[in-house]
Parts: C-alpha cells; structure tokens; sequence
C-alpha cells in the first residue's frame, strides 16, 4: 500500500506532506511500535522458554524466539496434581463469584436507579460512604474470621459480593433507560423484580458485559483473599500456587516429577516457571480481546456527570 | 403518576410528598431486592468500622466480637507509639514517594500513546496495537511480579544474563533497596498504560472531524494540529483523571508490594498497609495494627474529599 501511495502521490499520502509532518508520522511509528513491542516481548519470552530445549535455555540461548524443541517442562507441569486443584479451583471462585457480583450489583443498582424510591438518597450514602472510608485491613480480617469464613471457599465471594464502583456504573446505565418503558411495564402489571429483569438488563447489556469482565478477571487474579483467609492448600487458587512456584522459587514441581541430580534441575527450573505462566495466562488471553468492543463504552462510565 | 397532573409548561409545582408509610407501601418491594446488598454494606463495610475502636484497646484477639467491648482503654497509645517510632516517617515516605513516582512517570505515557494512537495512518494496525497493549492490565499482581523477578534473577535471569555478556556485573535487583521503585514504577507503567489510554483515544475520537478540515484549510501543520487541536480538546479529561488520580494517592496496592518486597529492601519498599498486616496478621499487636491503618484511613479520606470536591469545581463532574 505505501509503496503504491509514493508513486502517485494522493493528496493524504505520506509523501506529500511536509517535512515537519514526515517526522511526525516516522516519530508515531516508532513510538507506537515500540509501545507494542515492549508490551508482547515479555510475553513471547516466557512461551518460548517454555518450549525450547532445556539445555539451550541453561545457556542463555533463548532471547526471542525458541531454539529446539522440548515440552518436558509442559509434561511435568501439567502432571502435578496440585496445579490442577488450584486450577479447578480457580475456576470455581472465577464462576461463582462473577455470577454472585452480577447478580447481587443488579439487585442493588436497580433500586438506587429508581429516581421515586423513597430511601434512595440515604441508601446511595449509605454505599458512597465506603468508596471514603473503611475499616481497614485489621478489623475487616476480624469480621471475615468471625463469622467463620476462615478456609471456607465462601472466603473468596462474600468479603467481595459486590463492589461499589461498579455497583455505580450499573446504577447510572439503568437511570438512562427511558422512564416510559418501565412505565408502560407498570401499566401492564409487571412487578419491579421483573422489570428489572426483563426491561433494565436487556438495554444495558453492554455495560453489564463490561462490568462481567471486570468481576471475573478480578475474581481469577484474587490473591489478596486467599492469602488472608486460606490456609488450606486444598481450596486455594491458582495465584496462591504461581506465588510460591514463580515467587518464592518453590520447587514442588520438580521433586515431585522425581528429577535426580543439578543439571536436570537448572535445566528445568526456569521453564517449569515459565510453563505455569503460560498457563495462567491463557484463559486472559482468550477471553479479553472479544469484549474489546465494549471496553471504550465501560471506562467512559466512569466519570459520571454529577 | 403526579407528574401527568402538572400543567404543562408552568414552572414545577410543589406537590407535598406521601407520607412515609404510604412511600413505604410503594416500594417496599424495591427496599426488599435491595435487602442483600444492604446485609453486605453492614456486614462487610460497616461492621469493621465498629471494629476501629479496638485502635484505642489493649485488644487480644482470643476474646472475639465480645473483646471490643472488654478489652482495656488504652487511648491513644498506640497512636504516640507509632509516631514516635523510627518506622512512621519511613513508611509515610515510603507510601507516598511509591505513588507520587507513579504519577508523574505513569500519568503522561497513556496521554502521548493516545495521542499517536490516533494519529497513526495505519487504522487497522493501530486497533491491533490497542488490544495488545491492554492485555497486561488484567493479568494478575502475582504473575507480573513473577516475571519479573525471574527476568532480574541474578543468576538465571535473562536481564542479567545480558549484562554479564556485555561484560558487566549481575545486579540483585529485586533485593536492592535502590531498584525497588523504579522496578515499581515501571512494571506498574508497563501494565496500565495501554488500558489507561483508552479513555483517551475515545475523547480525541470524540472531536468533530469538521475541525481538523478547518485547521487543514487554514494550513495548520499536524504538529500544530495536536497542540492547538487536539490537546486543547482533551484537557478537560485529562484535569478529571488527574484529579481522580490525586485522590487515591496514597492507594497504594498493597499486593503488588507484598509479593515484591523483601526484609533487604524494607528501607524503600515498605509502606503503610504492608506494615499493619505485619503487625496485625502476622505479629498479632490488632490494636496497635489497627491504630496506623486509621490513621492511613483517615489520610486517605481527606485527600478523596479534596479531589473530589476540586473536581465538582473544575469540572462540574465528580466520581459518584
């Protein structure tokens, strides 16, 4: 296409410009080239440690792209029982979870949308109030352990039912539906449960998409709950795993893939990391470019006209 | 339905409001769906307020609920014994100096990315740049601070495998009180520049294509396009982000600096709320614990308060 642009210079090319303009469009290609570069190589990195050869990895050898061939690392990885408990839980509090902050972010936006409701001021302060001020880590710890959510998997959704900020944007796409539409509802018997349902949600489809994301990329990245209120091995998440692989260099992995002696170890060390990264990452990878569409409209709800 | 009963046109009529528990006959269904969520606020949100009084209580932790209203008054003792200790300016130093850098290092790079973003002649390229620039914002703290720690390895990781090629000497980065910041500031960088741009690119998109012609007829260059155009155009946004920004201030994530720091770079990384849970979860002192994390509350309140109250007067517009 360029090519075909400097020939016959069309009125927009890049070549008719001038000069000043030239180095402009030069200075945005670096700089937007290099945006994603520095963004994708870590990334590019850690997939082709991950399947090159062990022996090439020790050396230093790989800086982009793989050299051999080996998915050792992948075999050992994804034959630790552990990783799949902490995978399978993970998907366990990514679902519940998302479901229960959807659900729960409806119910308590819908009320407060409704301009009529006759606490809505007091119940919006009621909320507002928290996004100020807080407990703080200690008596919100005390609260959590006291009611008994220590090593009980409802430790990873209760403290974290719903979240104010996003109960906000719900609650400002459900006041911009028209009022007549709920009104024409009323007229025809509906109750407000099924207004809800079956009026609101409908039309703020979008933002509830977004809103979605946000919860359940929170809920699989949750560490922070975990590590407070899940002592047990067996109900922690994915994240609890990849801190004490990636972070405080456990070597669970490898002791229980029965590798004998130093050299297999440094050969295998770094990929088994590498591969658990690989892992984590997919389900992000896969999922987040197909709300793209809808993330523009998501962050633009935040700032909301007061 | 009262609203029909106004005469149209005619400035709004006072109508004096139902009585309470006719309002309440209303809605009372409305009040019900809202039942859970309000359970919630209580439980989660205001139930560790109540719990703040253990700041000021000689607190053990055996006792439960019932310690709140058992356990000896101590006043403000706690308080005095953390600003006289050696840790409170350290850490007051530490908290903000962490979140100031990220500021002024964070705050310009999603402005300028916007800005080429949309400058850039090749539209669909530019999309495929977009979306892979977001993608790091939603992975996790934990696989972030991973990779970084295995890339500054000083032995196996590839950071410093490159340096020693070139000839030089391997840097522990991770355990060097000097590098703790920067490393912060980067990685923090590196993950949100491309989402933080987003907002940005839907402003300058927002501007009337009419306006650029003009500028074009008038032979303004691109240069001068996005300084008198552009720029202008999207400070509003910027001066609401800012602003927004200077209000969690002193937010700083506490789980990206627990899953960074070490003992050996406490001098520059530690910072309030890793202090509290080492006293509180870890050393059990709850009531002296308790006491610096209102007091990080209490700090953060404010400067929310002032950021907002500064953006209804700048803007008109304001977070909630």
């Amino acid at each position: 296409m360029t090519m075909k642009a400097a020939r016959i210079p069309k009125p927009n090319s890049f070549w008719s410009q001038r000069p000043g303009d030239k180095a402009l469009d030069v200075i945005i290609w670096v700089l937007v080239l290099l945006a994603v570069a520095v963004t994708l190589y870590p990334f590019l990195y850690v997939l082709s440690v991950s399947i090159s050869d062990g022996a090439a990895v020790a050396r230093g050898d790989v800086l982009l792209l793989p050299k051999g061939f080996s998915l050792d690392a992948f075999g050992m990885v994804t034959r630790y029982k552990q990783l799949w408990i902490s995978y399978g839980n993970s998907l366990f509090y990514t679902v519940a979870g998302t479901v229960a902050n959807v659900l729960f972010t409806c119910l308590g936006a819908y009320p407060l949308s409704k301009k009529h409701f006759f606490l809505r001021r007091q119940l919006n302060f009621f909320v507002v109030f928290t996004m100020y001020f807080s407990g703080g880590l200690i008596p919100t710890y005390m609260v959590v352990t006291g009611i008994g959510l220590y090593n009980s998997r409802l430790a990873m959704i209760l403290p974290v039912l719903v979240s104010t900020y996003n109960m906000m944007i719900c609650r400002s796409a459900m006041a911009s539906v028209p009022n007549d539409l709920f009104e024409n509802a009323a007229l025809d018997g509906a109750s407000d449960f099924y207004m809800m349902t079956h009026v609101a949600i409908p039309l703020i489809k979008p933002t509830l998409a977004v809103l979605t994301l946000y919860y359940a990329v929170a809920r699989y990245n949750d560490f922070f709950n975990a590590m407070l209120y899940l002592g047990d091995s067996n109900l922690q998440p994915l994240q609890m795993f990849l801190r004490r692989v990636l972070i405080l260099s456990s070597s669970e992995i490898l002791q229980q893939a029965g590798t004998s002696g130093a050299a297999a170890a440094a050969q295998n060390t770094l990929k088994i990391r590498y591969v658990c990264i690989v892992l984590a990452a997919v389900p992000i990878f896969c999922i987040t470019p197909f709300v793209q569409k809808y993330l523009v409209a998501g962050t633009m709800l935040g700032a909301v006209k007061g | 339905m009262k609203k029909q009963k106004q005469p149209i046109g005619s400035t709004v009529v006072w109508t004096p409001r139902d009585p309470l528990h006719k309002q309440f006959m209303r809605d009372w269904r409305l009040l019900l769906m809202f039942v859970p969520v309000l359970i919630y606020y209580l439980v989660f949100c205001y139930l560790p307020m109540i719990g703040i009084v253990m700041s000021f209580e000689d607190f053990k932790m055996g006792s439960g609920f019932a310690g709140l209203f058992n356990s000896r008054w101590v006043g403000l003792q706690w308080f005095r014994q953390f600003f006289s200790s050696a840790f409170a300016w350290r850490l007051i130093r530490n908290t903000f100096l962490l979140s100031f850098y990220s500021l002024i290092f964070g705050f310009p790079i999603p402005i300028i990315f916007a800005i080429a973003i949309t400058q850039l002649r090749a539209k669909r390229f530019g999309k495929v740049a977009q979306v892979v620039t977001y993608l790091p914002y939603f992975i996790s703290t934990v696989v972030v601070v991973g990779m970084m720690t295995n890339f500054l390895s000083p032995s196996s990781g590839i950071i410093n495998q490159l340096i020693v090629r070139m000839g030089g000497k391997a840097i522990n980065f991770m355990s060097d009180p000097r590098w703790f910041r920067r490393l912060y500031v980067i990685s923090g960088s590196w993950q949100t520049f491309g989402f933080n741009s987003i907002i940005f690119v839907a402003a300058i998109m927002g501007i009337d294509p009419a306006l650029y012609e003009a500028m074009n007829m008038d032979g303004a260059s691109r240069w001068q396009q996005i300084i008198h155009l552009v720029l202008p155009m999207i400070s509003e946004t910027i001066i609401l982000l800012l602003i927004m920004t200077l209000g969690n201030l002193l937010n700083v994530g506490f789980e990206k600096v627990y899953l960074m720091y070490s003992p050996a770079v406490y001098e520059t990384g530690d910072v309030i709320s890793t202090y509290v849970y080492r006293q509180g979860i870890e050393n059990h002192n709850y009531g002296y614990a308790s006491a610096v994390g209102l007091f990080y509350s209490a700090v953060g309140f404010v400067f929310v308060v002032a950021s907002n109250w500064l953006s209804r007067r700048m803007t008109g517009s304001s977070l909630w």
